[in-house]
């Protein structure tokens, strides 16, 4: 497991970043083409959640090993309102935004390993892990 | 803030994406291009995604609502250049894309376009 970076959400110029910072850490830990480009758009909805709803947060990528099996480990935090009912968030098209209601169900379905804590007022973290096959 | 260049040929407009959208590029994208679908009265509009590497559920939604704002101003829309790794992102997001008509390039496209306006005159 190497350091891993830790990326400001304080704008959509830094989704961008996030989005471009995933991608290259997809390439090292040599996911392929259609891996990296599911991992980066999970990435990219987890990241404008973290905006958008959480008033921003932080990025988190590292490079995860389990036996000979690379990984590309993400973590979204922020310390905004939080979700209070975990499981209706995660249902397709539900929202509260105005949005498609596909981020957080769609991102779960494109990563292999999907975790998400968040209390009311205390915010949100999810985690979220792509394994090189 | 980048902004997407929007290019006329004939009556078609013409968009190839070459940045990487962020999501207030997005919408100012979906603004001036309303405004240029009436400016040049365009009967046609070609959205190239070929150098785009993700379509997340921002950048999937714009595309069904400038096919759906084309088609209001009398305008058809095509979307060229999918990359498959991307078709297949957007099937597992749950993002269909129902509604917008895709070719697979910009030639395609053209043709696409032709045959749909030579049906609805
Ligand atoms: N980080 C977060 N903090 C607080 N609420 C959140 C957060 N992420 C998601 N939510 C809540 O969960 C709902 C569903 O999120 P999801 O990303 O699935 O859809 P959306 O953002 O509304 O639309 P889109 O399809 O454009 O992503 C949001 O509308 C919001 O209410
Ligand atoms: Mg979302």
């Amino acid at each position: 497991m190497t350091g891993g970076s830790e990326l400001p959400i304080a704008s959509n110029a830094d989704v961008v970043l996030v989005r471009q910072q995933v991608r290259s850490a997809a390439l090292e830990v040599g996911l392929s083409l259609v891996d990296q480009t599911k991992v980066v758009t999970a990435a990219s909805e987890l990241a404008r959640n973290a905006l958008v709803y959480g008033g921003g947060g932080m990025a988190r990528v590292e490079i995860v090993e389990n036996g000979p099996r690379k990984g590309l480990k993400l973590v979204f935090s922020d310390e905004g309102p939080g979700i209070a009912d975990v499981e209706q968030a995660l249902t397709d098209g539900w929202t509260t935004g105005g949005g498609l209601g596909l981020g957080l169900s769609g991102s779960r379905r494109l990563v292999d390993e999907f975790d998400l804590v968040s209390a009311p007022s205390k915010g949100t973290t999810v985690t979220v892990t792509k394994w090189a096959r | 803030m980048e902004r997407v260049p929007i290019l006329k040929l004939g009556d078609i407009l013409i968009i190839s994406i070459q940045i990487d959208l962020e999501d207030q590029s997005v919408l100012a994208l979906q603004e001036d291009l309303a405004e240029a679908v009436v400016a040049h009265s365009a009967r046609g509009v070609i959205i190239d995604i070929t150098a785009v590497e993700i379509v997340d559920s921002f950048i999937g939604r714009m595309l069904a609502t400038i096919a759906a704002m084309s088609r209001m101003l009398d305008a058809q829309t095509v979307v060229v250049g999918m990359r498959p790794a991307v078709a297949i992102t957007l099937v597992e997001l749950g993002l269909s894309l129902g509604g917008v008509r895709t070719a697979l390039n910009l030639e395609k496209g053209v043709a696409l376009l032709d045959h749909v306006r030579g049906a609805t005159p």
